[in-house]
């Protein structure tokens, strides 16, 4: 179990796949770091050794917001739309689309009651 | 498509120019319909009436809201929820 960023452990994958499990990171971020780190995005996460392991780790804490500060990030403009009182703060208060869909019907993504 | 940078900011012409001619110690409020105008960084400490097709709704500017429109902050439509059943 390969540990980068904190908690995040992904393993038995290939790298490039094996990358997106961290928040943040998606499949062309994924390619992208491990180009720069020349390691090949085909090998799996345990056939790295720990040199490319440390390298990969420092491209994603110096050049990436992810996991927490990436959440706390996307909250703060959540709340600075909601604090403002514009129209995609309101629309972000009664739970229902920013962007202009109509909500005659469908939009159920954002209507659904959501029960955590 | 997004706005060219070359042309900079639609900031309506002739509220910026009452903008900056008020006195900004006097806390009068300037009517407006011009609400596709961008706020400016000009505007921030100033009461706005920004007019939503009925009425004037006041809108108070604060540092973050430049970069809005002035119509995002004075809603057009009245919507306060379905009926509840009894």
């Amino acid at each position: 179990m390969a540990r980068i960023a904190g908690v995040d452990i992904p393993d038995n994958k290939r790298g490039e796949i094996s990358l997106t499990y961290i928040h943040g990171i998606g499949r062309s971020s994924a390619v992208e770091i491990l180009e720069k780190a020349n390691v090949n995005k085909d090998i799996k996460v345990k056939e790295w050794t720990d040199e490319q392991q440390g390298e990969i780790r420092n491209i994603i804490v110096n050049n990436y917001t992810i996991e927490g500060a990436l959440r706390s990030e996307k909250q703060m403009n959540i709340k600075r739309l909601r604090d403002i009182g514009c129209y995609r703060g309101i629309r972000h208060r009664v739970g229902l689309p920013l962007r202009g869909q109509k909500t005659k019907n469908n939009a159920k993504t954002r209507k659904i009651r959501r029960v955590n | 498509m997004s706005r060219s940078l070359k042309k900079g900011p639609f900031i309506n012409f002739k509220l910026e120019r009452k903008v900056l001619a008020m006195d900004k110690q006097k806390k009068t409020v300037i009517k407006t319909w011009a609400r596709n105008s961008m706020i400016s960084p000009d505007f921030v400490g100033l009461t706005l009436a920004v007019h939503n097709g009925n009425r004037f709704i006041p809108v108070y500017v604060t540092e973050n809201m430049v970069g809005h429109r002035l119509g995002e902050f004075a809603p057009t439509r009245t919507y306060r929820g379905h009926k509840k059943k009894k």
